[in-house]
């Protein structure tokens, strides 16, 4: 192999694309060449820069919510019209259990459909860069960043002493309109805590659900619902919930 | 109960939604490297994914991503197109020029010692100053990590023009990394 053919297949050497057969012929050349070798090497290196440097771009909200706006909305969903003609025209079930029903079966499909939301912005926040806006471990800073950016800023509780660390906060978009996402990690884990205002302040006890391999514990409380998502087992995301509800408790009675 | 097959738009909405929605940054990063221009990538994005919803139907795999890309890649050639007229056109480099073998540009003497890592905003300036069609091939590869073949189907041309535009592409991105390091030092 010439040096001139190596130099065209290291590059798919590198990114592991060539068969056996050639992968041993390149190989054979780049421990004969020091050139070549050293070219390799050069690769290598700018590959491995890159990987490791911020070269992505994040989507600005304002083109998510242009896309969003043009989708036909969920809202008008077949099953649920359907379910409305069927009690329309049911004879046998007033309009008061029908529209006490519908209205279970419109917050169930919204719940579910939220929550593939809810996962689908902690996956975008776990991509390189995107996890936080405002990048800090104290609650004060983190706080006030949210300040004038939402109707209502998220509570953000400092929960390091529960084996909690506060990281940052975010600004996210889910069920077509901006929320804040206060982020928490354990370990390794991230916590993506989504905090949206509900024009209902009835209190709903937690519910912990799986989706997509990640866990979802879901609240409300005080007008706002509440959504931990983490790859974090169940047992650990219960207990990051229940911490979370405890100490804004104590805050409140404090 | 009657569920009207022929309203189906909803529930197709919901599935693109979920199957696309998730690339809208990978997306956005493409149109950025492609049309170097933050507001001409935030039509051709929207533009895409309006295309792809209403492809979405006749979509049958493999993967969302390349099949995503493919569509936003015409959408930018259109727009390379619109701006040929105007003062501002992306240069392409001439017909043939391509087929020149990389080996002709006389490669320097790798260097001995490490090279230097830059921030992100510089690679980011090194990798938007190759020209097409080997920044899009690089940043398919490099940043998207599509294998070749998937590049090949996204840029519509045989797997091995994928590894020469590769080779060319990292030939050159060195070559500017070296200059930039020198112009620092
Ligand atoms: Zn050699």
């Amino acid at each position: 192999m010439t040096c001139e053919e190596a130099e065209v297949l290291i590059h798919a050497l590198i990114d592991g694309e060539l068969d056996a057969g050639h992968a041993r012929e390149v190989e054979a050349h780049v421990e004969g060449c020091a050139h070549c070798a050293a070219l390799m090497k050069e690769y290598q290196e700018i590959r491995q820069a890159i990987a490791e440097s911020d070269v992505r771009y994040k989507a600005p909200l304002e083109l998510r919510r242009k896309i969003e706006k043009a989708l036909p909305q969920p809202q008008a969903a077949p099953s649920r019209r359907s379910v409305l003609r069927g009690f329309a025209m049911g004879s046998a079930v007033s309009a008061m259990a029908a529209t006490g029903l519908v209205a279970i079966v419109l917050r169930n499909d919204d719940e579910q459909r939220i929550e593939n939301e809810v996962v689908s912005a902690h996956l975008r926040s776990l991509q390189a860069g995107h996890l936080i806006d405002v990048v800090s471990t104290d609650q004060h800073t983190v706080k006030p960043w949210f300040n004038g950016k939402l109707d209502v800023s998220p509570p953000v509780i400092d929960l390091t002493a529960q084996g909690f660390t506060l990281i940052g906060g975010r600004l996210d978009y889910v069920n077509a309109r901006e929320i804040g996402a206060v982020v928490y990690k354990r370990r390794q884990h991230v916590i993506n805590l989504f905090v949206a205002q509900t024009a209902n302040t009835e209190r709903k006890a937690a519910q912990t659900s799986t989706l997509q391999g990640f866990n979802i514990r879901r609240w409300s409380d005080r007008g706002l619902n509440y959504w931990a998502v983490s790859d974090l087992g169940a047992d650990e995301l219960t207990e990051f919930g229940d911490k979370f509800e405890a100490t804004m408790r104590a805050n409140k009675e404090g | 109960m009657v569920v009207n097959a022929s309203q189906d738009d909803p529930e197709k909405a919901r599935r693109f939604r979920e199957a696309a929605l998730p690339y809208l940054d990978d997306a956005y990063t493409l149109a950025r490297y492609l049309l170097r221009d933050a507001a001409d990538a935030e039509d051709a994005v929207q533009e895409c994914y309006l295309r792809a919803y209403k492809h979405f139907d006749s979509y049958r795999g493999p993967a969302m991503k390349p099949w995503l890309f493919a569509i936003l890649r015409n959408v930018c050639r259109a727009e390379y197109a619109r701006r040929k007229t105007a003062p501002t056109a992306v240069e392409e480099l001439p017909e043939g020029r391509e087929q020149t073998p990389m080996w002709n540009e006389a490669p320097e003497t790798p260097e001995k010692q490490l090279l230097r890592r830059f921030d992100g905003d510089t690679v980011r300036k090194l990798v938007a100053a190759l020209a097409e069609p080997f920044r899009e091939t690089f940043v398919l590869r490099e940043i998207q990590n599509l294998s070749y073949r998937e590049i090949a189907d996204v840029a519509a041309v045989p797997v091995g023009t994928v590894m020469s535009r590769l080779a060319r592409a990292r030939a050159m991105l060195r070559s500017a990394w070296l200059a930039e390091q020198e112009q620092v030092k």
